[in-house]
């Protein structure tokens, strides 16, 4: 099951590619909190990730931050490893921390099904926008930027105009 | 010619592969009906050599031949775009070398 909107963020306390442990509390201050799904092997996410980057590094000063989790199950998807996902992540130079949650208990907390997939929520930590970062995987052909505008709205302290969209991507690989 | 298309349907790309597909033949003139070819458990991914959905041979030849020696998995393949951007699909481009 998914998590609706206006729900509280289920707490994680993962390990980061940079060696330290990101709990939710630990961003706490932001006014706005995007948790993303992702991974390293899906051509969806390496067709996105840039945007990822190009958000976090637009809304940095104005507290927003971006948090990516990688739920996949590596022993079938050898490239979504832990050493893989800290490989990947320092090719990119992500500004943003990119976590590891290798019993899975997050994704079933949240419930996503794609990869990538956003979870926005207000400074209260509730769910106020889910779906897809905006509505090409061809940069060149976006025409509705749904994760810039919801974050736009919310430190506005408005409504996002767009709650839902669906996300497009590879199917999260949860273990049977 | 035989042209087949194999797909796993975990991976949303194998319609707008079709479609892009569909259009370079038509654009060639050449009439030739795309095989469909769903790959769905792990077992059938090691027969048939499927590298990622979608995998695209032409008279058996995937058009894309470092993809193609990837291991078998059920998994979403990475083409890579003429400017070096990742997708989940060839370019137009690729189809068409693969055409000539």
């Amino acid at each position: 099951m998914t998590l609706a909107l206006a729900t509280d963020a289920p707490p994680f306390d993962l390990p980061g590619v940079d060696g330290s442990n990101h709990a939710l509390d630990d961003y706490a201050e932001g006014p706005v909190l995007a948790v993303v799904w992702s991974c390293n092997h899906c051509p969806y996410v390496l067709a996105w990730e840039g945007r990822m980057s190009a958000i976090q590094r637009d809304y940095a000063d104005r507290g927003f931050r971006l948090v990516a989790i990688n739920s996949n199950d590596a022993e079938r998807y050898p490239a979504d490893s832990f050493e893989a996902m800290k490989q990947h992540a320092a090719e990119q130079d992500f500004p943003f921390d990119y976590l590891y949650d290798v019993d899975q208990s997050v994704a079933r907390a949240y419930g996503p099904k794609r990869t990538p997939e956003v979870f926005l929520f207000d400074s209260d930590r509730r769910l106020v926008y889910h779906g897809a970062i905006d509505d090409s995987r061809d940069e060149s052909a976006v025409s509705e930027h749904y994760l810039r505008d919801a974050i736009e709205a919310t430190l506005a302290g408005r409504d996002p105009a767009t709650h839902e969209t669906p996300p497009v991507g590879c199917t999260v690989k949860y273990r049977e | 010619m035989d042209i087949e298309l194999l797909y796993w349907d975990g991976c949303p790309s194998h319609p707008e592969a079709r479609e892009l597909l569909e259009e370079v033949l038509a654009s060639r003139g050449i009439d030739v009906a795309i095989r469909m070819t769903h790959v769905a458990t792990d077992a059938e991914a090691e027969r048939r050599k499927f590298p990622g959905s979608p995998t695209i041979r032409i008279d058996g030849r995937d058009i894309e031949p470092r993809g193609a020696a990837a291991p078998p998995s059920l998994t979403c393949r990475v083409y890579y775009l003429p400017d070096g951007r990742p997708s989940p699909i060839p370019s137009r481009e690729e189809l068409e070398a693969a055409l000539t």
